[in-house]
């Protein structure tokens, strides 16, 4: 979440994307899809695309890879101009990932991920390699998935293979049409982290479309709020949306809650974390109780050679162990740095012990994080909202109709 | 989720032993046909007409008629189906379905002595007789096969800048293989017994035993031909079936 970054123009224009007074008509319609949209994607960012559905985001979003072509306008894929381009040409210089990743089932996972490089006609070798390393960037491991067909996997897999196929010819553009729309809630909070580490990594252009704000919130840069025929109603960031939505139209689409929203805007990272009493296997259990008790906590961490968290007893499960195991136990509460606090306050609610283990990119343990913390948070961050400034807000409007839902940026 | 089953291995022993059933079972059938031609008690105008060289030479002419009829209709029906699914004819696609559901509808007797009148009394009229008869499963199945496979699919491959051609080579038609297949398995069943009735217009085949045995009523001579008939009809089916197994794309059910 970069509010402070110099957007688009300067750096890295290769990919930033324009779209110019597009418009799709479709015939036999007398309102146009899309109506006259201007709309400049900065590079290096994500922008959503939200608004009800039938608003034409989808076809706003297809018709930047020309799946859909525009009826008028020009569209900028950095300085060049693309609007005439071959479109099979184009398509592969730009990653898309739709709902439940779109996977061919009749190819393996590795097929599937070499099919864009294949047709830029890479060499076998640059191929495997490319593919285990992007497997390795979605968290898959190589030797265990790379032979696989989809239907081995489930949902979540499937979708990080879409998003690595996507990624697979290091295109400077990622399209996301509704992506994570049919995974349960727990799957798409991992995905959607998941990304958010991933686009830290690539530095992508990434549009993305939802009808789902929680998911703007936490994943966009900016975010675009569409009304009816693709008119952009408010192009902002996530925290001037929650703070001040251009119109009462945004505000119902925030829908309740606009408080609790602002936990999405905030990271585990951004926050202090408590120490913690660490153990690990093999150690006399009494021991560790008694560093339990010096310190004054209530539960001791447990962790393996890699740092990584393996139990999280209190001090009476301790007090009945003869020495610390080494068994995992897979339902302590455990959020990343990466996580947003909105979902690390789920997690702590749902554990016993009102507080998450939190670990970084390597799955090693940082810190505690308690509700209280999250608390704090909360307050601190009402006070500091409203503090980006226009200057550096992207170009987003409609010519020539008359803007029914009102101001734009 | 990493331990997801893998159904294919019991699906595939189950189809693979109706595999190896289905020839043990003709083989044994046939077996017995032969000892009984050898052994039974034959009259000696039977015993003329069901002689090996003719036999072979009738199965000869059907296998024949089945062959040339069914690669015409692969070679026909196939593309048009595939044509008949791309965005330009989808409009004509009710139409031809017709015409060929017509073909099928028509009965092939009446299909076969029609065409021997304007083409002539010969193999060639008797094939595309067979032709018009079969060519409806092959094409329906092309077109539901390619019909069927997911939207998004399609539009995930054009997304990442396959052209249209190669979506049809890479993904729609593997992925409708399985459904075109069976089609064809049908297909070339039909043909196997509609040839039969070559044997009216002068075609020959195996159908030639079975006019005899109704004409001269000699009813081991029809049975003969109709035994034959059924077991180069499940013989066909086999073949078809073994194309089925192995074709199939894996990672498909």
């Amino acid at each position: 979440m970069s509010k402070n970054s110099s957007t688009a123009t300067g750096t890295s224009v290769s990919s930033r994307i324009l779209l110019d007074a597009v418009t799709k008509h479709y015939p036999g319609q007398s309102k146009p899809a899309v109506d006259g949209i201007t709309l400049e994607i900065p590079a290096g960012k994500i922008v959503m695309l939200v608004g009800p559905s039938g608003c034409g985001k989808t076809t706003t979003l297809k018709m930047i890879n020309r799946l859909i072509e525009p009826t008028e306008g020009r569209i900028t894929l950095g300085d060049e101009d693309v609007t005439n381009i071959d479109g099979d040409q184009l398509r592969r210089r730009m990653g898309y990932v739709i709902q439940a990743g779109g996977l061919f089932p009749h190819m393996t996972v590795a097929a599937n991920i070499a099919i864009v490089p294949k047709m830029l006609g890479w060499s076998k070798e640059k191929i495997k390699n490319r593919v285990d390393e992007l497997l390795e960037l979605v968290s898959l491991e190589p030797a265990m998935y790379r032979d696989r067909y989809p239907r081995e996997l489930s949902g979540g897999q499937q979708q990080r293979v879409g998003v690595a196929r996507a990624l697979a010819a290091d295109p400077p553009v990622l399209l996301m049409d509704e992506p994570f729309g049919a995974v349960d809630p727990i799957t798409r909070q991992r995905l959607q982290d998941e990304l958010l580490r991933i686009q830290e990594e690539v530095q992508k252009t990434i549009v993305f479309v939802t009808h789902d704000f929680d998911e703007a919130v936490k994943l966009g840069d900016w975010i675009v709020v569409f009304s009816e025929g693709a008119h952009i109603v408010q192009y902002d960031t996530p925290e001037r949306i929650l703070n001040e939505p251009a119109s009462s139209f945004v505000e119902d689409f925030i829908g309740a809650g606009a408080g609790l929203k602002q936990l999405t805007l905030n990271r585990v990272r951004d926050v202090e974390l408590a120490e913690a009493v660490t153990g690990s296997p093999g150690e006399m259990a009494q021991d560790v109780l008694a560093r339990v008790k010096e310190a004054g906590d209530g539960h001791a961490v447990i962790l393996d050679e890699n740092r990584r968290p393996l139990s999280w007893p209190s001090r009476r499960q301790l007090s009945r162990l003869e020495t610390i195991p080494a068994t995992p136990d897979a339902a302590i509460p455990l959020v990343t740095q990466g996580s947003t606090l909105s979902d690390a306050l789920d997690t702590m609610l749902v554990s016993s012990a009102g507080a998450a283990l939190v670990t970084d990119r390597r799955r090693s343990f940082v810190g505690v994080i308690t509700v209280e913390v999250v608390m704090e948070a909360i307050t601190r961050s009402r006070k500091a909202s409203a503090m980006a400034n226009d200057n550096d807000s992207p170009v987003g409007t409609n010519t020539g109709t008359i803007e029914v839902q009102g101001g734009t940026t | 989720m990493s331990d997801v089953l893998r159904p294919q291995a019991a699906v595939g022993t189950a189809a693979w032993k109706g595999l190896v059933i289905q020839p043990a079972v003709i083989v044994l059938i046939l077996a017995a046909f032969v000892i009984w031609l050898k052994l039974g008690n034959l009259s000696a105008t039977e015993r003329a007409t069901l002689n090996p060289g003719d036999l072979l030479a009738y199965t000869g002419q059907h296998l024949a008629l089945t062959f040339v009829s069914s690669a015409i209709v692969l070679a026909g029906a196939i593309p048009l189906g595939v044509l008949l699914t791309r965005r330009p004819f989808v409009k004509v696609s009710g139409v031809i379905l017709a015409l060929a559901n017509f073909g099928q509808a028509a009965p092939a007797i009446g299909l076969v002595v029609l065409l021997a009148f304007w083409l002539g009394f010969s193999f060639w009229s008797a094939v595309v007789a067979l032709v018009v008869y079969a060519a409806l499963p092959v094409l329906r199945n092309t077109m539901v096969g390619i019909q069927g496979v997911d939207e998004r699919l399609v539009e995930s491959a054009r997304g990442m800048g396959m052209s249209s051609f190669s979506v049809l080579m890479r993904v729609e038609l593997p992925l409708a293989v399985p459904v075109m297949l069976s089609g064809i398995r049908t297909a070339l069943v039909l043909i196997v017994g509609s040839a039969t009735l070559a044997t009216f217009i002068g075609a020959g085949g195996l159908g030639l035993l079975i006019t005899t045995g109704v004409n001269l009523f000699l009813p081991r001579v029809l049975v003969s031909g109709a035994l034959l008939v059924a077991l180069l009809a499940l013989l066909i089916d086999w073949l078809g079936r073994v194309v089925e197994h192995y074709a199939r794309p894996k990672g498909l059910r």
